[in-house]
C-alpha cells in the first residue's frame, strides 16, 4: 500500500518515500516527478500533454528575446506600417490609427480591444515576464509578487494577438490591391521579425521549470 | 494510473503541483485550488450562448463601408469574401471564409458537443474528445482577423472623396462573438472529460512520469551540456 502521505509541512504533498508529485492540468493523473534531459520533454502518459519540457539556458534566451519583443512592439506602435497610393492621393498609418480607427460611437469599443490585444497586453506580458525571470536566471530571490506576476502573465498569453495581426495585414493588403498602391512602412517589417520572435519565445518557455525555480529560490 | 482527485489530493492546474484535498489556494503559485470546476458547464454555456448570440448580427449586418467616387457597398462577412472570391483571389477568400465562417461555426459545434457529451457519454474516447478541446482552444483567437483586417482597412484607406473604408455594426459583434466563445472554452475543465475513463485502484504505486530525451540533432555534438 502506498497512499501519499499527507504531511503537516509547507511546501507540495510528496509521494511516501518522499518523492515530488506531478499532476497532469488537463486530466489531473499524477506521477512521480523525473525531470528530462536538457532538451527532452515529459509527456503526460494518458493525455499526452506535455507536462515539462526544460531547454539549455532557456533563461538567458527568454530575457533577451522578450527585450526584443518590448523594443520592437513599442518601436512598431510610432512608426508608419502601411502606405497607400490612389490617384495622386496618398495616406500612411502607423500602428496607433490601426488601433484606434473605431472612432464612431459604439465601435470604440473595438478600438479599444484592437489596442489591448495588439499592443497593451503584449507589451505588459513582456514586462511581467521580465519582472520574473530576470532575478531568477541571475541568482537572486525573486521579486516582490513574482508569483502573481507569473500567473498573470500565463493568463492573458490568449489575449496577445500579435501574430494574428500580422495575418491580418496580408488580408488587408489583398483585399485593396485592385483599389489602391500599396507599400510597406518599417514597421511592417518589424512586425514580421516580431511574430517570428514571438512564437520561439514561447517554446523555450517552461512553466513548470520556472515555478519550480521560484519556489526553490524563495 | 491514479488521478489526484482518486488519491485524496487536490491539483493545481496552473502549476501541476499536488496538494492535501482540503487546502484552498495553492503554496506555490497562489492559484485557487478546486479538484473539479464545479460551475465549469454553467459558465461554459453561459459563455456559449452569449457567443451565439453575438453571432447572428455579425453575420447580418455589414462588416465593412467602402465608398469610392462612384460607388457605396456594404459588405457582410460572407459578402466580403465572394467579393474577393470574384476577383480571382481564391485562396484568400477561402482563407476569409474558413477564419469566420467555419472556425466559428465549427467551435459552437464542438463546445456543445464536447459539453453534452459530459452527461450522456459517448462512443468517442476520452482522448479524442481532448484533442478536439485543445484545437477548439487553440484556434479560437484566430477568428479575430477578420476584427483586425477592418481595423487595418479603415485607418488606411482615407482618401477623402477617392476612396474611404468604414467599420460596420457588424465589427463589434463579431469581436464579441470571438471573445465570449474564447471565454467558453476557456470555462471548460477538461478533466472532467477523463474522469469515466478507466482507472487503476487507488492502492497503486504511482507511476513515474515518462521522458523524452532531446532529438538528436545533426548539427550538434551529443553529450554536450551547458
Amino acid at each position: 500500500m502506498q497512499q501519499p502521505t499527507l504531511q503537516d509541512a509547507p511546501g507540495p504533498t510528496r509521494d511516501s518515500d518522499g518523492a515530488e508529485l506531478i499532476a497532469c492540468p488537463s486530466c489531473d493523473a499524477i506521477y512521480r516527478v523525473q525531470v528530462p534531459p536538457k532538451g527532452g520533454k515529459a509527456v503526460c502518459a494518458r493525455c499526452k500533454t506535455v507536462l515539462i519540457r526544460p531547454r539549455r539556458k532557456a533563461g538567458l534566451r527568454i530575457i533577451a528575446l522578450t527585450l526584443a519583443i518590448t523594443i520592437l512592439v513599442t518601436a512598431a506602435v510610432f512608426f508608419p506600417f502601411l502606405e497607400i497610393h490612389a490617384a495622386g492621393m496618398g495616406n500612411r498609418t502607423s500602428l496607433l490609427d490601426i488601433a484606434t480607427s473605431f472612432r464612431s460611437g459604439i465601435l470604440v469599443l473595438v478600438s479599444v480591444s484592437t489596442v489591448s490585444m495588439i499592443v497593451l497586453i503584449p507589451l505588459l506580458r513582456t514586462a511581467l515576464l521580465l519582472y520574473v525571470l530576470v532575478p531568477v536566471v541571475f541568482d537572486r530571490p525573486p521579486a516582490r509578487h513574482a508569483r502573481e506576476a507569473f500567473r498573470l502573465s500565463q493568463v492573458i498569453k490568449p489575449w496577445a494577438m500579435t501574430e494574428i495581426f500580422a495575418i491580418g495585414c496580408a488580408v488587408a493588403l489583398v483585399k485593396i490591391s485592385d483599389l489602391a498602391r500599396l507599400d510597406f512602412g518599417p514597421a511592417f517589417w518589424m512586425f514580421c521579425l516580431l511574430v517570428v520572435i514571438v512564437v520561439v519565445n514561447d517554446a523555450y518557455m517552461c512553466t513548470w521549470s520556472v515555478w519550480k525555480s521560484l519556489e526553490d529560490r524563495a | 494510473m491514479i488521478t489526484a482527485r482518486d488519491a485524496g489530493l487536490v491539483a493545481c492546474r496552473s502549476c501541476a503541483s499536488v496538494w492535501p484535498q482540503d487546502q484552498a489556494t495553492c503554496g506555490r503559485c497562489g492559484a485557487r485550488l478546486q479538484s473539479r470546476d464545479t460551475g465549469s458547464l454553467q459558465r461554459v454555456w453561459a459563455w456559449w450562448a452569449a457567443g451565439v448570440i453575438c453571432y447572428i448580427p455579425a453575420n447580418a449586418t455589414p462588416m465593412l463601408i467602402t465608398r469610392t467616387l462612384v460607388t457605396k457597398q456594404d459588405n457582410t462577412i460572407v459578402g466580403g469574401a465572394v467579393e474577393i472570391a470574384k476577383h480571382g483571389d481564391v485562396l484568400i477568400a477561402l482563407v476569409v471564409l474558413v477564419a469566420s465562417v467555419m472556425i466559428p461555426v465549427g467551435k459552437f459545434l464542438a463546445i456543445a458537443y464536447l459539453a453534452l457529451t459530459l452527461r450522456r457519454g459517448t462512443v468517442q474516447s476520452a482522448h479524442g474528445r481532448q484533442v478536439l478541446y485543445e484545437v477548439v482552444d487553440f484556434i479560437g483567437r484566430w477568428s479575430m482577423i477578420d476584427v483586425f483586417v477592418v481595423a487595418i482597412l479603415s485607418a488606411l484607406v482615407q482618401l477623402s472623396v477617392v476612396a474611404s473604408i468604414r467599420p460596420g455594426p457588424a465589427a463589434l459583434t463579431f469581436a464579441l462573438s470571438v471573445i465570449f466563445t474564447m471565454l467558453s472554452a476557456q470555462s471548460f475543465d477538461s478533466r472532467l472529460i477523463w474522469d469515466e475513463a478507466q482507472l487503476d485502484g487507488p492502492d497503486t504505486p504511482l507511476p513515474d512520469l515518462d521522458t523524452e530525451p532531446a532529438a538528436p540533432r545533426p548539427d550538434q555534438p551529443q553529450g554536450e551540456t551547458s
